[in-house]
């Protein structure tokens, strides 16, 4: 009996003093810790590169044209897939493209709460490959579709003035670091 | 009797608790409550304070962590081959490992050093030594790829190298194995007086680095351990330590520790260069090989030196001395003022400190205690600036914080000792964990220590890790040194032994690293700038293939005409020019590795099929999400077919319209 007695002080003091060496030691607040060091969270497409050549988003962004399409990747917050190693082959729809949807269409899909929407739309725009123009017409030749992030497939057409992708003509072609821009003048709204 | 031995037990109990709640013991607290998590945490995105260039020691390579979280960054292969990067194995870079004794694929790395501008590190270079079979490299730090390897002749065993001088003049190189010279076949019993050690002085090109042995100093047939170079007032000195001046060929670990002092040897390179440069010395016949690698061309060239210059020390009187220095002495390191010289006495009972002014005056004044086959040996009292007492067991290697303090290693007390220069008095120790080798504070043998981490390195590792069968990973072990009292970071595991290290502040090289090589700079001999270029072609039984690589695809990526007993050259051009992008390539059966390319780069491999049939190649490094895709077919037909050679992407030639 005494020595069960003298095990239980024994234990009791050893609690005692962990106890006590547990309240004097700060425990940072978990929650507390995370707030103040959460780093800002930055993707690739915020890696400053000027030796390697320029990557999709770059070339878009340093030509007027492409304004409401930037604004848009923007807005659809896709900026870091546009830079993304790819390859990538994006149809570019120039600014006056999206003058010729509906009138509001653009402001609307610009709204925070049609993110997703904007993101599909855009999407429709980018061929997970490499297709300089060589290739496309070799895919209009042997009736390839092009399969594009969207989930759609679109058709690529050797016209006489020109390829017609989706039913609209590239204007012209731009070499990128992750793959190829083609300039459209028109937006390729993915069918419901 | 019962009581009190129970009251001692309760006292004991109480201590043990207490004592774990007490400040003195970090290990038991844990990191959290003693923020050295935190002071070693580098959060995601964020970036390590200082490179650390740390050897691998027989691994042959060199390793670059960050500093202070001990993250491995890469492995460059230096001295032995490397299948992962391709080194070694590309025809490119099979000439990097060319000797006199023929290919060799495998080195012992030791002591990295960093090329220093004025006495501080400018980090255009960082140089390594290669033990066993001698050799100097020269890593760029812009692509941190090894860009030189030079063989020393007349030497075994490099060991005292490969540090360079304050404005990087030099490289040097010192053989720890003494040998005969020149080398032939006689008795290993007529060691003593007939063999020789070579202390090489590689002079160094400021434009770009290039190396070329100005002489070779032909010293008395002791070990050369260690050496550094002088600075400040000391600049145009360099300081050897030397044991086995016994002279000893067997069991060294007995006949080598006879001598109660063995030395360290001054050498005024400035005065033999001078006398170098006035035609002084004997140039005799050598076969050592010259390897460099040409970044434009992406392929190393291997050339055989025939020729080395000789300098006797008593061809350049007053230009070497010997200063006594106790028991075996290891490490041999001067402080950023460059007016002390820190010899570690392997088995001494205390650090010796020599002082560069007195050894001026001893020179001056003739302090001589007789000489080694006629170079002087000073008198040990008329250079001894003061001396650590009882400092630890073991000494090996000593760096600066450039506060006034030195720091020194312990082998086999297995501890880190602070002590203050000048007064030579023990501010602090730290144990280690454990037989800790050499240390390295980044900047720690210069002008401008940057003095705020400690690496040591250590030779045992036993229980700090996750047990991995009889083999456990190598350790180092981090330090803060900006307290009064050294504080222990963080346990990190290392590639190889690290033997040795060299740290700079990341801020010197970050902004130097190369993203890419211009295409359009590439000037191999077999580069295909575009895939309308690619091309196959047949040249007797070898069969060339000009390749080129871009996401997602080779072009051309089906080959025909192909026979058993080819022999095929895949020379391969990666024509991304996007940062971190590289491509792989793999043929099934080829007896050597893969290729590894990087953008704008071009490499190249041999295949010699031995089977019919058709065969794949792959891209290794998944570059992209096509990475999968990223593949071809070449197809080997019986020796003598009449199949044609063929080669085609997507069904065409490469260059259809």
């Amino acid at each position: 009996m005494k020595k069960i007695n003298l095990t239980i002080s024994f234990l009791a003091l050893f609690a005692l003093f962990m106890v006590s060496c547990n309240s004097g030691e700060k425990k940072p607040d978990a929650a507390e810790a995370q707030t103040e060091t959460a780093p800002e969270v930055k993707g690739q497409s915020a890696f400053k590169d000027d030796v390697s050549s320029a990557n999709a988003l770059q070339v878009a962004k340093s030509l007027d044209d492409f304004k409401t399409l930037v604004a848009a990747i923007e807005a659809a917050g896709v900026e870091d897939a546009v830079v993304n190693v790819g390859p990538l082959t994006v149809f570019a729809p120039v600014n006056g493209a999206f003058d010729k949807l509906p009138a509001g269409t653009v402001d609307d899909l610009l709204k925070p709460e049609n993110k997703s929407k904007l993101a599909f739309i855009l999407t429709n725009h980018v061929a997970p490959a490499n297709y300089p123009i060589k290739q496309l017409k070799k895919e209009a030749e042997k009736g390839r579709k092009l399969y594009m992030a969207s989930g759609k497939y679109l058709l690529v057409e050797d016209k006489e003035d020109g390829i017609y992708v989706g039913g609209t003509k590239i204007l012209k072609t731009v070499q990128v670091s992750n793959g190829w821009i083609h300039v459209i003048d028109n937006v390729l709204v993915p069918a419901e | 009797m019962k009581t009190i031995f129970k009251s001692l037990l309760v006292i004991t109990v109480l201590t043990m608790v207490l004592g774990s709640c007490g400040k003195g013991d970090s290990k038991k607290k844990g990191a959290l409550s003693s923020n050295a998590a935190e002071r070693v945490y580098v959060a995601p995105g964020e970036y390590d304070e200082f490179y650390a260039f740390v050897s691998g020691g027989f691994s042959g390579q060199l390793a670059v962590y960050g500093l202070p979280s001990g993250r491995l960054f890469r492995v460059i292969p230096v001295f032995s081959v490397d299948p992962e990067k391709s080194y070694g194995f590309s025809e490119e870079t099979k000439p990097m490992l060319n000797t006199s004794h023929g290919f060799i694929p495998w080195g012992d790395s030791h002591h990295p050093d960093i090329s220093q501008t004025n006495g501080e590190l400018d980090g255009r270079w960082v140089f390594i030594n290669e033990n066993n079979t001698p050799r100097i490299a020269k890593i760029d730090l812009t692509t941190y790829e090894t860009t030189e390897i030079i063989e020393i002749p007349n030497s075994a065993g490099n060991h005292s190298s490969s540090f360079v001088t304050e404005n990087t003049e030099y490289v040097v190189a010192g053989t720890r194995f003494s040998v005969p010279y020149p080398q032939k076949d006689m008795p290993i019993k007529e060691y003593k007086g007939n063999f020789k050690g070579a202390l090489t002085f590689i002079a160094v090109d400021p434009k770009d680095g290039g190396m070329s042995i100005k002489f070779q100093l032909m010293m008395p047939g002791f070990n050369y351990d260690l050496s550094h170079p002088g600075r400040g007032a000391s600049h145009g000195w360099f300081f050897f330590t030397t044991y086995n001046t016994e002279e000893a060929h067997s069991l060294l670990e007995v006949n080598a520790s006879q001598n109660d002092k063995d030395f360290i040897a001054a050498i005024n390179w400035k005065k033999i260069e001078e006398y170098v440069n006035n035609g002084g010395g004997t140039k005799a016949p050598a076969n050592y090989a010259h390897n460099v690698y040409d970044e434009h061309t992406h392929t190393a060239t291997s050339t055989m030196k025939k020729e080395v210059l000789i300098i006797n020390p008593s061809d350049v009187p007053g230009a070497v001395y010997f200063m006594p220095t106790p028991k075996s002495p290891h490490g041999c390191d001067v402080d950023p003022s460059g007016e002390y010289i820190v010899g570690s006495g392997k088995l001494a009972a205390e650090l010796t400190v020599h002082s560069f002014s007195k050894m001026l005056k001893a020179i001056d004044e003739k302090k001589f205690d007789g000489d080694a086959y006629g170079i002087p040996i000073l008198q040990y009292e008329a250079t001894l600036a003061g001396a650590v007492k009882q400092p630890g067991l073991g000494p090996l290697h000593t760096e600066f914080d450039g506060k006034g303090n030195a720091y020194t290693t312990f082998f086999i007390s297995s501890e880190v000792v602070k002590w203050k220069l000048g007064t030579w008095e023990v501010l602090d120790r730290k144990p280690v964990f454990y037989s800790v080798g050499h240390l390295m504070i980044p900047g720690g043998n210069s002008r401008k220590p940057y003095g705020k981490y400690l690496v040591a390195m250590n030779k045992i590792t036993k229980d700090r890790y996750l047990p991995t069968g009889p083999e456990v990973t190598q350790s180092a072990q981090l330090f803060d040194i900006t307290g009064d009292k050294m504080e222990m970071l963080l346990d990190f595991p290392t590639i190889g032994e690290p033997h040795y290290a060299a740290g700079i502040p990341a801020s010197i090289l970050m902004p130097k690293s190369k993203k890419i090589y211009k295409l359009e700079e590439n000037k191999h001999k077999y580069v295909t700038k575009s895939e309308g270029a690619a091309k196959v072609v047949r040249n007797g039984n070898e069969v060339h293939v000009y390749m080129t690589m871009i996401r997602s695809h080779f072009a051309p990526d089906n080959i025909e005409g192909i026979q058993v007993g080819d022999k095929v050259y895949f020379h391969i051009t990666n024509l991304e020019q996007d940062y971190d992008v590289p491509h792989g390539f793999a043929v099934i059966g080829a007896n050597t590795s893969e290729l590894l390319i990087m953008p704008g780069q071009t490499k190249t491999n041999i295949w010699e099929p031995k089977q019919v049939g058709v065969w794949p190649f792959y891209c290794t490094d998944f570059c992209s999400a096509l990475h999968q895709e990223m593949q071809g077919y070449i197809r080997v037909s019986p020796k003598g077919s009449n199949v044609p050679i063929s080669f085609t992407l997507d069904g065409d030639a490469v260059d259809a319209e």
